[in-house]
Formats: structure tokens, C-alpha cells, sequence
């Protein structure tokens, strides 16, 4: 009977095939939120591998900050293109220019403002379920979210009053106008995550790999440098996020470890420029992922907070 | 801790309960950290916690007490799971909560878990909570058991001590049907054999409780008696750009039990309609046999009448079938149970109505006697119920199967999960209609 067992990374997907089909079977409009990050890259070999030889029954969303490093975006609309799905398009920019947002003058992270431009693609497009990629190990807040992760009509998580999830027994129950997230991944960790696209072959963004780019120091982190500003009439959209005068910039042989957007990603100095490499890097790390993430370092709450009003 | 690359590992799943301040979630800090599985910016913010609240003591709970509301009142509210990594295993862990008003959480961590660590504190012993906690945990099947004496630096490292505490235990483990109980003298605080062996017990000579998680054998936890395919979804290609899939059609699940092999008899319930197995279709290519718990996606050599929920069985070791239901539920709502209340009851992948048609008994934790005529279940109740369902279910007792012999009920109207229902094995199996299913 020994030859009948299977190892993590078997185990880890037979769950997320199951949890992916659970929610195509349960809910009438699902969507699954796709960034071309290495999660929902992971995402889309098990979506595969939950409906084919079928089409796979749900588009894919995407909230943009505007501030997306290029590299993800072309493969974000590359991928979809292969697997034939539709993508959908949801900007921050849009949402302020359409009054739904409003960009605070503190605060150059437009984390908080794809909030609102998630709900409203909710609303447009009717979705009763969302799949995210996100994992319990990224993050303390994370740790305590279920597989199936009910949000209220106002797309609030309450993470006091979650339902029970017993088994793989999900409860996807809804009454009009509430909604689901759903995490295939919760159980994968980071590890996981590079060992399965090791083991799928799976193609990820160039910015993965090591590569020549000018940097600034901010706040212990090297971040990119963003996009030169054309004058166009518009304000700058990266105002703020662009070195002053005193900080140092540098030349540097790096990589993302994790990607937010190009304000909110520190870059890691690394040579790692293959999938075994990275491997190598995250097994010696001894920084987390969520270390090199500006987000989540306003306070010991901050993704706590944002979940709450309506984040992924 | 680095893992050698392409060496096959797999996971352990357990779970810590125990009572307020037992120090669950300060033995998983303990585990992570003296694994070496933690990062520098984790122990930079707990450093800074320490700071600010904590008089510059490290409080390892903090690792894993994620909301805020946890983190001033000092408690675990809801299950935390932490990942964590050795050579030898990985291993996900559900810190589930001890306050008596979160035990349905404590369920749901102790559900999906190989082992439970019940923890006790050296200078209580046993208390209601550890009754309690064992009791789930035998209600739940959960293969393996530690019991971990905790805070064994506070009784001196009394050996003493802990045979009073173990024999405590065992006074009333026979009645539990346990079968794999180990006791551990420990300190999570300072580490004492929770990674390292400790020197202060020289009279203990069981592994480390580290060892224990590695070392456990865990590889006959899945059943395999009775191919068992819960349908979750029909695959039917819209519009393929193969021809040869045309006329695909496919039987997409999870095996909740036993095997399956290309050619084989299977029969669809509660049709039980037969068919051969004619491909194991998955995306990586045919496969010419399935185990539990694989997804898959099965074509069958006749085209008959399939869909969700329905279930998909071998020729032996036949499920029971019925819609008069006796099983054992744990309540997880503030609103009680009561007889003759309606719900929806989820069961592998079909949700059909059901009607509670008597309450035997309720469970008396701490004496694990049953109390008869019990006019309902509360809230952490557990109890002994029969239902009455509008669809037979396709059943194996909970003993037997996990996954075909649990369910959960739903409350109608608010849609909350009320209760975590575990089913006695089926009277008689399901009578096949065609004596010739069969090998």
C-alpha cells in the first residue's frame, strides 16, 4: 500500500483542485483574480488541472494600481491569452477619475484604494465569489482566514464571526448581495509555491529573476525607480515615490521576492536567476517574503485593517 | 530550516488545544523558533512588540495571536494556522483556541489534523478543559495523540508530577477509544523538550515532542478500502478544439476512498446504474489508476445519467444508503439545536434538507457519561441526533471514512454552519440491483 501516498506538494494541489471546483460548482458568477504574480501563476496550472480538457468556467480579474512594474502586465495579458480565458481590467485611475476613489495626499500606496475598485468590479460584473491567491504563511491576519472567507454586503471580513470549516466541508452559502473569497492556496507557503513551479515548469515575470536596475534606498529597502513622468497636464503619479535628493541611489543586481507594485516592492540583491536558484535563495532566507513589502509595515494591524474593509 | 531539493517529504497536520494560558500558542513559537524556522523580521517585530508592551520580554505568542483584539486581551480568538518545515517533514499547524466559547473553533482545527497536542499545565493537571479537548479529539478520530505537560519548570521537574497527571489521563482514556496516547514532560517557555531533549528530566527517555511530529507514522490515515467519487463536476467541453473531445464527458472529484483502476466496474449512486471505468483523465496525462485522496477526472464506458453529488463506488466494501440518519454533532451556534428544526445538510458534494427527528442524548464532557433527554444542544454541545433527509445519502460511518462519513448543517435563512455531524456506520450496506456487480 506504500506506492498509494502523496507527497507535500500532491497533497497541497489535490486540496486546491478540490476547493477550485467546489467553487465552480457552488457559485453562479465566479472570478478569479489574476495579477501574473507567482501565487495566481500557480493558480492557473490548478485551474487547469481542476477543468480541463473544459474551458476554465470563470474569467480572470485584475485591480491595477497604475503602478505595476510593465514585465507583469505582459505577462498578465500573454497567459490569459494562452489559456484563452477573458481578463478583465479594473484601474485605480478610473476609479478616481469616476469619483469612486479618492487618493489620499498622505499616502503614496494606492494598496488601499484597489479596496474600492474591487468592489466595484463586484458589483458591475455581479460576482458572488472571488478566487485569491493568497496564503495563511504571508501574513499573521491571513493566518486565521478560512478557505471560504464570507464577506458582508459591504465586503467586510469579520474575523471574529467566521464560519466554522470542518473537513473539507465548505459552507457556500450566500443571501443576494454577499460575497465569498476563496483561497485555494491558504495552505501553500512560500516554498511550496516555487517547488510547484519548479516541478510544473511554469513560466513567471522576468522581474523574478535577477536582473541590472537603478535603485533607491528607502526605509531599510531598495526600491525601483519609477518610470520617468512625461508632462502631459496630468500629476505625477509616482509623486512621492521618487528618490529625494539625499537618498542614495545605487546600480544594483537584484530581484522582487514578492510583488506588489513598484511603490510598495523592495528589491532584493540576488543572483538567482533561474527557478533552482531562487529554490536555493528561499530555503537560506532568513527574512520572510512579506519582509521586503512596504504595505505591511505601516503597523502590526495594517493587513488586518485593510481585510476588513473589503481587501483581498 | 533548508530542504534538500527533490527529496520527497510529506505533511503532518495537527493541531495544540489546551486551556487559557496553557501555553498553546507559546509552545508553537517555541517549535518555530527553536527549529530555526524563524525569520529575522519576525523576531525584529516581536522584539519591537516587547518594547512597546511587553516590558522587552519576547512573548512568543505573539507569533502566532494575528488580530488585534487577540494581541490586547492576551487570547487566542479564532484557529491560527502556522506552516513549518524540518528535513524530515513538513508540518501545518492549527493553534486552535481554548475558552469553552471557542470549541467550535478547536473543531475546526482538530478536523483535517493526523495529531493533536493537548496541552496541560504541570501545576493544574487535569481540568474540565483537557477532558473536554480529549474527548473532541476522540470524537473526531484523530489518529495520534500527545498529551504535553506543560510548564514542568514551575513543579520543580517533579517526576512525580507527571505520572499523577498521566495517571489522571488514564483513568479515563479507555472509555475515549484512543489509540495512540504519548506523554511528554515540557517547558515551551524555555524550551525543555520541545526541540532539544532537556537535562532537567533525566527520568523521561521518549523523544523530544519535535521528534515525536517527524517520526509519527502517518501514512495509513487515509482510507483506502472501497473506491469512493463524491461527483463535484461534470466535465463537458463547450466548444474543443479537438475533435476526439466532442463527445467528452468526465466525472470530476476528489476520492474520498479506496482506489480506482482503468476497467473496473463502478456503479453511480443513488441510481445505481453500471458502467466500466474507460479513462482516469487528468491534466497531466492518463492514468491507469486513482487512490484517495486524488483529484481526478473519470470517463466512464456508457453514457448514463451523472451529476453533483451523486457518487461514484467500486464493487466492495459497499456504502450504506438512507435518508434515516443517526450521528453523533458537535453545535456551533449560539442558537441551540432543536427537534423538529429544519436544515440544510452539506454531505460529501450534495446539500439536501434535513429535519432533526429526535435528540438521544447529550455528552457530558467531563464524565463522558451520555445524559439522556436532553431537550436540545447548546452552543459546544455534543450530542447523539437522528435526521430524517429529503435524499437518501450515500454513507460510510465516520469510523470508518472521514469524508464520507461527515457533514455539516447550515441554518437556513442565515446560512451559518451550525453544526459538525458525524454519522454511526449505515445498518446495511447499499443492495445493488444487479446481482452481477461484482468481480
Amino acid at each position: 500500500m506504500n506506492s498509494y501516498h502523496l507527497d507535500h506538494l500532491q497533497y497541497l494541489e489535490t486540496e486546491a483542485i478540490h476547493v477550485m471546483r467546489e467553487v465552480a460548482a457552488e457559485f453562479e458568477r465566479p472570478a478569479l483574480l489574476f495579477s501574473g504574480g507567482k501565487d495566481s501563476i500557480c493558480m492557473l496550472r490548478l485551474a487547469e488541472k481542476a477543468f480541463r480538457p473544459a474551458d476554465i468556467p470563470m474569467p480572470f480579474l485584475n485591480i491595477e494600481t497604475g503602478h505595476e512594474f510593465p514585465e507583469l502586465i505582459e505577462f498578465r495579458d500573454r497567459r490569459a491569452k494562452e489559456l484563452g480565458a477573458k481578463l478583465i481590467v479594473r484601474t485605480v485611475d478610473d476609479a478616481i477619475a469616476r469619483g469612486l476613489a479618492t487618493a489620499s495626499a498622505s499616502e503614496t500606496s494606492r494598496n488601499r484604494l484597489q479596496i474600492p475598485v474591487l468592489l466595484g468590479a463586484i458589483e458591475e460584473f455581479r460576482f458572488d465569489c472571488c478566487i485569491g491567491g493568497a496564503r495563511r504563511d504571508e501574513e499573521k491576519a491571513r493566518a486565521k482566514e478560512r478557505f471560504f472567507s464570507f464577506r458582508d454586503g459591504f465586503g467586510q471580513w469579520d474575523p471574529k464571526n467566521q464560519r466554522p470549516e470542518i473537513w473539507n466541508l465548505y459552507n457556500a452559502r450566500l443571501s443576494p448581495g454577499e460575497n465569498m473569497r476563496v483561497f485555494p492556496l491558504s495552505n501553500w507557503t512560500e516554498m511550496d509555491v516555487w517547488e510547484y513551479i519548479r516541478r510544473e515548469k511554469l513560466s513567471v515575470p522576468s522581474i523574478y529573476f535577477s536582473h541590472e536596475r537603478e535603485c533607491f534606498r528607502r526605509g531599510g529597502q531598495w526600491l525601483p525607480i519609477p518610470p520617468p513622468h512625461s508632462e502631459n497636464g496630468h500629476p505625477d503619479p509616482y509623486a512621492g515615490a521618487r528618490p529625494k535628493p539625499n537618498e542614495k541611489r545605487a546600480n544594483l543586481i537584484v530581484r522582487v521576492r514578492t510583488i506588489a507594485d513598484m511603490i510598495s516592492t523592495g528589491m532584493i540583491e540576488s543572483r538567482a536567476d533561474s527557478v533552482d536558484d531562487i529554490v536555493a535563495e528561499i530555503a537560506a532566507a532568513r527574512v520572510t517574503e512579506r519582509g521586503t513589502r512596504a504595505d505591511d509595515k505601516s503597523s502590526e494591524a495594517a493587513m488586518e485593517d485593510r481585510k476588513k474593509a473589503g481587501y483581498f | 530550516m533548508p530542504i534538500p531539493a527533490h527529496h520527497p517529504v510529506d505533511i503532518l497536520r495537527f493541531n495544540t488545544c489546551g486551556s487559557v494560558d496553557d501555553g498553546k500558542s507559546t509552545l508553537i513559537g517555541r517549535l518555530l523558533y527553536d527549529s530555526k524556522n524563524l525569520m529575522e523580521d519576525q523576531i525584529e517585530a516581536l522584539e519591537r512588540s516587547a518594547d512597546i508592551t511587553g516590558g522587552g520580554q519576547i512573548n512568543l505568542a505573539n507569533l502566532t495571536d494575528g488580530l488585534r483584539a487577540e494581541r490586547e486581551q492576551g487570547i487566542t480568538i479564532d484557529v491560527a494556522y502556522r506552516y513549518f518545515a524540518t528535513p524530515k517533514r513538513k508540518f501545518i499547524v492549527a493553534d486552535t483556541p481554548g475558552h469553552v466559547q471557542y470549541t467550535r473553533n478547536m473543531v475546526t482545527g482538530a478536523s483535517t489534523a493526523n495529531l493533536s497536542i493537548v496541552l496541560v499545565d504541570a501545576r493544574q493537571g487535569v481540568i474540565e478543559q483537557s477532558r473536554r479537548h480529549t474527548c473532541i479529539a476522540s470524537l473526531l478520530r484523530i489518529p495520534h495523540l500527545v498529551i504535553a505537560i506543560n510548564k514542568m519548570d514551575l513543579v520543580g521537574w517533579s517526576e512525580e508530577r507527571f505520572i499523577e497527571i498521566r495517571d489522571q489521563f488514564e483513568e479515563f482514556l479507555p472509555r475515549l477509544d484512543m489509540k495512540d496516547v504519548k506523554f511528554a514532560p515540557i517547558s515551551a517557555l524555555n524550551g525543555d523538550n520541545v526541540v532539544e531533549p532537556s537535562p532537567k528530566t533525566p527520568w523521561y527517555t521518549g523523544p523530544t515532542l519535535l521528534g515525536h511530529l517527524e517520526s509519527v507514522h502517518i501514512g495509513s490515515d487515509w482510507n483506502l478500502n472501497g473506491f469512493r467519487l463524491p461527483v463535484q463536476w461534470v466535465n463537458r467541453p463547450n466548444n474543443p478544439t479537438d475533435a476526439r473531445l466532442h463527445d467528452f464527458r468526465g466525472f470530476s472529484g476528489q476520492i474520498a476512498g479506496g482506489i480506482v483502476k482503468v476497467g473496473q466496474k463502478v456503479m453511480v449512486l443513488p441510481g445505481g446504474n453500471i458502467s466500466r471505468v474507460k479513462e482516469i483523465w487528468t491534466y497531466d496525462g492518463p492514468v491507469t489508476e486513482a487512490f484517495c485522496p486524488q483529484s481526478i477526472t473519470l470517463v466512464l464506458d456508457e453514457d448514463i445519467d451523472v451529476s453533483r453529488g451523486d457518487m461514484i463506488i467500486g464493487p466492495d466494501n459497499l456504502p450504506g444508503a438512507s435518508s434515516d440518519l443517526h450521528a453523533k454533532v458537535c453545535w456551533m451556534h449560539p442558537r441551540p439545536l432543536q427537534c423538529g428544526r429544519r436544515y440544510l445538510l452539506k454531505h460529501t458534494t450534495q446539500t439536501v434538507q434535513a429535519v432533526v427527528t429526535a435528540i438521544e442524548d447529550r455528552i457530558n464532557v467531563s464524565t463522558f457519561e451520555p445524559e439522556p433527554d436532553a431537550p436540545d444542544l447548546a452552543l459546544n454541545d455534543i450530542g447523539e441526533i437522528r435526521l430524517k433527509t429529503s435524499k437518501p445519502l450515500i454513507f460510510d460511518g465516520y469510523a470508518t471514512n472521514r469524508l464520507t462519513g461527515s457533514f455539516i448543517l447550515i441554518e437556513q435563512g442565515t446560512h451559518a454552519t451550525v453544526a459538525a455531524g458525524m454519522l454511526f456506520p449505515p445498518t446495511e450496506a447499499v443492495k445493488p440491483e444487479y446481482t452481477d456487480f461484482s468481480i
